[in-house]
């Protein structure tokens, strides 16, 4: 950790002013990476990619778009029609919002299998969540800027929510509207904060990296980092090992871009906005639909609360419950490499986040994947049912009563066996 | 790499699997056949004949109901006519402008830079001329309906003479196979010799309807031939640059174990 001596004399006079220089040096060249992270490490990365990108592309994007009911949409297709390239600026934000997802999402999974919320990182974890809940919000205030059919009618039934909350509900989402519906002033504040949001993902970005930096990587083993032989500098190993990955995912996301554009999209958005005509089906973007499954899986009052109100209180404590997951482990062991049965109920998690996914893509009264009898609606709460179970159930009681595997006794070991066994 | 490959494609397809419902999930009416169009695949391109033959199509019968607002004259280029066609064209066309310095609004011939006129001046002169209906701007038909091309081709073939037995037509409405709920404002646009070609490509309706969906598709995607060259040229600069950078990273990572 000792302060790098630079050579270069005019490195070296700013380097004593501002140690910028010293403190990328320690923090993306020499910093100290457990040297077994597997490609599931690469997701991390490729979420900050795709954070610039968005953000460039969007400014971009800003200089020919108009904020206005009347005009949004033709501006829209103005950046497709008549911008240089315009079309492939908007198609990669449009996109990108989608690789952002994967990206997060994959990187969450990825947190939960191998246990790295648990100390030291749970601040690094909650930070994660809070990207996660920024990223939300700007990508539905992102949604509703084209202003299509989808955008009204999301933007419409998503502000809605709030009137759920008893007394200060309709006060409130009058608020959020600036009016008596979604209209104008909505969709100039939603503008005006989906250029902001970024800019606080970007900030949280930073906090992730510094805690991150603070309490190390995680690894597949889940063992801390014992001796300098189980650590490598990050630059220049990790470096390539990111610009590889960042290629492949690269080919991913302009096959999206430039051969399935609106592969992900709705259709019902290249309608302009008709607050007369409302959308059949009225369906998020690809990545909120196991949230909206669990929203509208709530069709049934509890204790006098009606069923919208706790629709609403479990779509958001479904991600909220993310917070408290280091405490209801209760496994001592991170990896689930080492927890035999833990493992098959994250894979079992992974599973039921997928039907959710479907069923908020359905209509409630759908037969789930054409199953005669079984009903979306149903297959939904019971999804609903078993991702809170995971959490509250699952985690506490299979971390008391699991046999976990032996762990290596460091990171190196466990290299050393996987090596002499391949 | 091999691990690391499968989880590649494993999550590619997931998600394609998975994101697929969500543009699925709207609308209950058959689902319309696919069809050959020639700018489908990754190296397909529109052909710029049948282009022209759906402008006729667009032209001589959309266009009484129609409009396509996103379209200049100029726009006419991407089909394959040249600056003088495009002025003749455009020259057909009544465009109001104004006001002058009088303070009049005043009608003159299109020019390249106007857009396609509207053929009702508002919404309700629309919806009064048709029934009540409004038919819609047909610049991005063919993007926002689910398997856009399809949908349109299957239903502008799709129109029945008579409804089927016990399904309660109203008065002035159409039965068509295709659309939602089956009862369609719109009469049947097109017939046999609804238009004729100048080509000598004979005017059947499945012919009109081809063509037109051909140059829809156009209006909504110029951008797509260009799109997919650009594609190509970025997909294989990136996979060359990728192998690339993994013997680079084999080559880093060889001394360690890991």
């Amino acid at each position: 950790m000792s302060a790098p001596q630079w050579n270069n004399k005019v490195v070296k006079w700013v380097d004593d002013r501002l140690p910028v220089i010293s403190m990328l040096h320690h923090s993306a060249y020499e910093y100290p990476t457990p040297k077994n992270l597997s490609y599931m490490w690469n997701f991390g990365s490729l979420a900050g990619f795709v954070l610039v990108t968005m953000i460039l592309t969007g400014i971009f994007l800003v200089m020919n778009y108009t904020p206005h009911t009347d005009m949004a949409f033709e501006s829209v297709e103005r950046i497709m029609r008549d911008v240089n390239h315009g079309w492939l600026i908007r198609y990669i934000h449009m996109n990108g919002a989608s690789m952002f997802f994967i990206c997060v999402f994959i990187h969450i999974f990825r947190g939960l299998y191998y246990g790295s919320y648990k100390a030291p990182r749970e601040v690094l974890w909650w930070i994660g969540i809070l990207i996660l809940l920024a990223m939300m919000a700007t990508a539905f205030m992102g949604y509703v800027l084209p202003w299509g059919q989808m955008s009204f009618w999301g933007a419409t039934v998503i502000t809605n929510l709030f009137s759920a909350f008893p007394i200060i509900g309709d006060p409130l989402v009058t608020w959020l509207w600036g009016g008596f519906s979604v209209d104008n002033p909505t969709l100039n504040r939603f503008f005006s904060l989906h250029y902001l949001m970024p800019f606080v993902i970007l900030g949280l970005v930073v906090l992730h990296v510094w805690a991150l930096h603070s309490v190390r990587s995680n690894n597949p083993t889940g063992v801390e980092i014992k001796t300098p032989q189980d650590s490598i500098p990050f630059h220049p190993y990790y470096t390539i090992k990111d610009l590889f990955g960042l290629g492949v995912f690269l080919i991913f996301f302009c096959a999206f871009v430039f051969f399935a554009p609106d592969y992900l999209g709705h259709p019902d958005n290249y309608i302009p906005a008709n607050p007369l005509v409302t959308p059949p089906h009225i369906v998020p973007e690809w990545y909120f639909l196991p949230f909206y499954a669990i929203l509208r899986s709530i069709d049934f009052t509890i204790l006098g609360i009606p069923a919208k109100l706790l629709g609403v209180l479990a779509m958001f404590a479904s991600i909220v419950i993310l917070f408290v997951i280091p405490w209801l482990d209760t496994s001592k062991v991170r990896s689930s490499k080492f927890r035999p049965v833990y493992k098959w109920f994250f894979w079992l998690f992974v599973i039921d986040t997928f039907i959710l996914g479907y069923c908020g893509a359905k209509a409630p009264d759908d037969y789930f994947m054409g199953i005669p009898g079984l009903k979306v609606i149903v297959m939904g709460q019971l999804s609903t049912l078993y991702y809170f179970a995971h959490f509250l159930v699952v985690m506490p009681l299979v971390g008391k009563l699991e046999r976990t595997k032996p762990l290596p006794a460091s990171i190196s070991e466990s290299v050393l066996k996987e090596g002499a066994n391949a | 790499m091999r691990k690391f490959a499968l989880t590649a494609i494993a999550a590619a397809f997931a998600v394609t699997a998975f994101t697929g419902n969500a543009a699925k999930a709207a609308g209950d009416a058959p689902v319309p056949p696919s069809q050959d169009w020639s700018w489908k695949g990754l190296f397909g391109t529109y052909d710029r004949a049948q282009l022209q033959r759906g402008f006729q199509v667009y032209k001589n019968v959309c266009a009484g109901c129609h409009s396509l607002r996103f379209i200049a004259f100029r726009n006419l280029e991407g089909i394959g006519f040249n600056e003088d066609q495009i002025k003749a064209i455009a020259a057909e066309y009544d465009i109001e402008d104004g006001p002058n310095d009088d303070g009049d609004m005043f009608t003159r011939p299109g020019k390249p830079s106007d857009y396609f006129p509207s053929p009702f001046p508002n919404e309700k002169a629309a919806a009064a001329s048709n029934g009540g209906a409004i038919p819609p701007d047909l610049s991005l038909m063919t993007k926002a309906r689910v398997a856009g091309p399809d949908y349109v081709f299957a239903l502008l073939t799709g129109y029945e003479e008579e409804a089927p037995e016990g399904f309660d037509l109203s008065d002035g409405k159409s039965y068509n196979h295709y659309f939602p709920g089956h009862q369609i404002s719109m009469a049947p646009p097109l017939y046999d010799e609804a238009v004729e070609y100048t080509d000598g490509t004979p005017a059947t309706l499945e012919q009109h309807a081809r063509d037109v969906v051909a140059f829809l598709n156009w209006t909504a995607q110029p951008e797509l031939e260009a799109r997919k060259e650009l594609g190509l040229k970025v997909i294989l600069f990136l996979i060359v640059l990728t192998a690339m950078l993994y013997a680079v990273k084999r080559k880093i990572w060889r001394d360690i174990e890991h």
